[in-house]
């Protein structure tokens, strides 16, 4: 592959996969909840910022529900390997995503789960546990427990800061209907701010 | 002026590599893994000016790319297994009539209906074979959104080019998953234009073309007389004539070696790391993913291990597998199949290299760590950390 073009100034805002080599997101719940929205919001956001990015989806044959994961590598370097298999950070949006994946977070990373939802229990501590009410914020906020992945989203960003936020916003911004946007841009923003303040970042 | 770097589905490049190699038709019927090339043809196709027609089935569907590039248009359909297998009689009704045309599989788990939403390589000696009687055809495997970009492009101009159905390969993993690409600009493109062959058409019929120059295909309705037969026919009248050995041997022989006798200027291989090597990994599609990670990790262990990766599986790179073979002691084929191309490697290695095959059908991805364990059995010796 060509070496990608990058923006110095986007790069210099977006410290996250600097940091620590490159980055593993897997996001999961149940189909349905907007995980692969997500994921791939976070995954334009981080290519825009001059990251290189790949991004896969575990499915099944099933139309609907089930568990449902989508993950997100976000690298300085070349990604050969697409596949997410120790996750940094695991966020878990439904009880069935916490017990298929949670366990297969890096030892260290962070499993963010939605404290509505999901009774956390297993991990013995290897990983750091963040839960946050992504659902109910969403139905507060955006009147709508479809906006949790927004929340969702906007914690990822409290927590490792990867692309910035204003880059974050600005995405949300071309992808959503106007009529939505006020709704999800709160809850993005909801759970930015709960994110930072329950771990800032390092 | 660089190409604007932006996240992309490997469907969707194949579809947009169509759109930049001049495909304006495409037929194809709706399945898993492959669905976004017709979903973002649906859109594209009317855009260009092109036609997207969803058929009633895979067989409509390849027989109306083959009648569409018989009218002059280039022509392609997607699908994957099940969908593949239907399409096999009319893709070699397209090598028989020596219609360009490009047929795209997504492989997933098979055989029937199988793993629909996982990876596999199960349909790699389908796509040479699948169809029946004595024939050539090319088939390329992109291992990234890029590739299924640029492969598709070339899909079209070899098609072209050697008057032949070209088979791009996929898998529901490089299909389904998003890359940060830029793209070549359309200047920065080579796309073959199809032309009229350069004789007078009162006499197209005496002529015929040579393995060194082998003419384009009037299009039905132009000035010239086409005849059209899926019978065995005379190459130089294109009537059939079915009653003459030598006849039946001039094409038979002439639909193969038109292929392979332009082998070397038609096969694309990547070497990666293999300065020294001591033993490789044969890999190709995803899994060559995994094995160039493999390979990395072994070279910063100072083992010398390299990959070679075929983009051209059919016909299989001779040529590199001869200089792998002369120079390492074993050759790893990891597949997502059991053994189909670690036989086809065998075969070409003829014992100069030890072969080892690692085949999986449990519709996971091979995974760098059992491509390492596969290393770590050749050095042995070597104390790795």
């Amino acid at each position: 592959m060509p070496p990608a073009s990058r923006s110095d100034g986007a790069a210099a805002a977006a410290p996250g996969a600097d940091r620590a080599g490159p980055l593993e997101f897997r996001l999961s719940g149940s189909g349905g909840q907007g995980i692969i929205l997500a994921a791939t919001i976070l995954a334009e956001v981080a290519c825009a910022a001059g990251y290189e990015v790949v991004q896969t989806q575990t499915y099944g044959p099933e139309a609907r529900g089930g568990a449902s994961a989508a993950e997100v590598i976000v690298s300085r370097a070349p990604i050969d390997f697409p596949e997410v298999e120790h996750p940094d950070l695991t966020l878990c949006l439904s009880q069935e995503a916490f017990d298929r994946y949670a366990a297969s977070t890096r030892a260290g990373g962070f499993v963010v789960y939605d404290s509505g939802l999901v009774e956390p229990s297993g991990l013995d501590g290897r990983a750091r546990l963040i839960g946050l009410p992504f659902t109910a914020t969403a139905r507060e906020l955006a009147g709508t427990p479809l906006a949790a992945n927004m929340v969702a989203l906007g914690a990822l960003e409290g927590l490792l800061e990867l692309v910035g936020y204003p880059a974050l916003v600005d995405s949300v911004h071309a992808r959503l209907p106007r009529k939505l946007l006020e709704g999800n841009l709160k809850a993005l923003n909801a759970g930015y701010e709960a994110a930072r303040s329950a771990a800032p970042p390092a | 002026m660089p190409a604007e770097r932006r996240l992309l589905q490997g469907n969707e490049a194949v579809a947009e590599g169509a759109i930049a190699a001049g495909a304006r038709f495409f037929a194809g019927y709706p399945i898993t893994p492959s669905t976004e090339i017709a979903e973002t043809l649906s859109r594209r196709m009317p855009e260009v000016g092109g036609t997207f027609i969803q058929m009633e089935d895979e067989i409509a569907s390849i027989a109306a790319v083959v009648g569409a590039s018989l009218a002059g248009v280039k022509s392609l359909t997607a699908t994957s297994g099940p969908g593949f297998s239907l399409m096999q009689e009319m893709i070699g009704y397209a090598a028989m009539t020596q219609v360009p045309c490009v047929i795209v599989d997504v492989m997933r788990g098979g055989p029937s209906t199988g793993l629909p939403t996982e990876p596999s390589q199960g349909d790699v000696m389908q796509a040479r074979w699948g169809t029946h009687g004595e024939h050539s055809v090319i088939v390329l495997v992109p291992s990234s959104v890029e590739e299924c970009f640029t492969l598709t492009v070339d899909a079209f101009n070899l098609s072209e080019q050697y008057r032949t159905p070209v088979i791009v390969l996929s898998d529901a993993m490089v299909g389904h998953m998003r890359e940060a690409v830029a793209l070549p600009l359309p200047e920065e493109l080579r796309v073959a234009e199809r032309s009229e062959p350069d004789v007078d058409p009162d006499e197209y019929d005496t002529v015929m073309s040579t393995l060194d120059n082998i003419l384009p295909r009037p299009d039905l309705g132009s000035r010239f007389r086409v005849h059209v037969t899926g019978l065995v026919y005379n190459r130089r009248s294109g009537v059939p004539e079915t009653g003459s050995p030598d006849v039946a041997q001039d094409l038979g022989r002439y639909l193969r070696e038109k292929i392979y006798h332009h082998r070397e200027a038609i096969v694309r291989v990547e070497e990666f790391m293999m300065e020294g090597a001591e033993v490789a990994v044969f890999a190709y599609g995803s899994v060559a993913r995994a094995a160039r990670a493999a390979v990395r990790w072994a070279r910063a262990q100072g083992v010398p291990v390299g990959l070679v990766r075929p983009i051209t599986l059919w016909p299989l790179p001779t040529a590199a597998v001869d200089h792998m073979a002369e120079q390492v002691r074993t050759v790893i084929v990891p597949e997502m199949n059991i053994r189909q191309i670690a036989w086809e490697v065998q075969a070409a290695v003829a014992g100069r290299a030890r072969v080892v095959d690692y085949g999986r059908v449990d519709g996971a991805l091979i995974t760098p760590e059992q491509i390492k364990d596969l290393v770590k059995k050749e050095f042995h010796y070597h104390r790795f950390s």
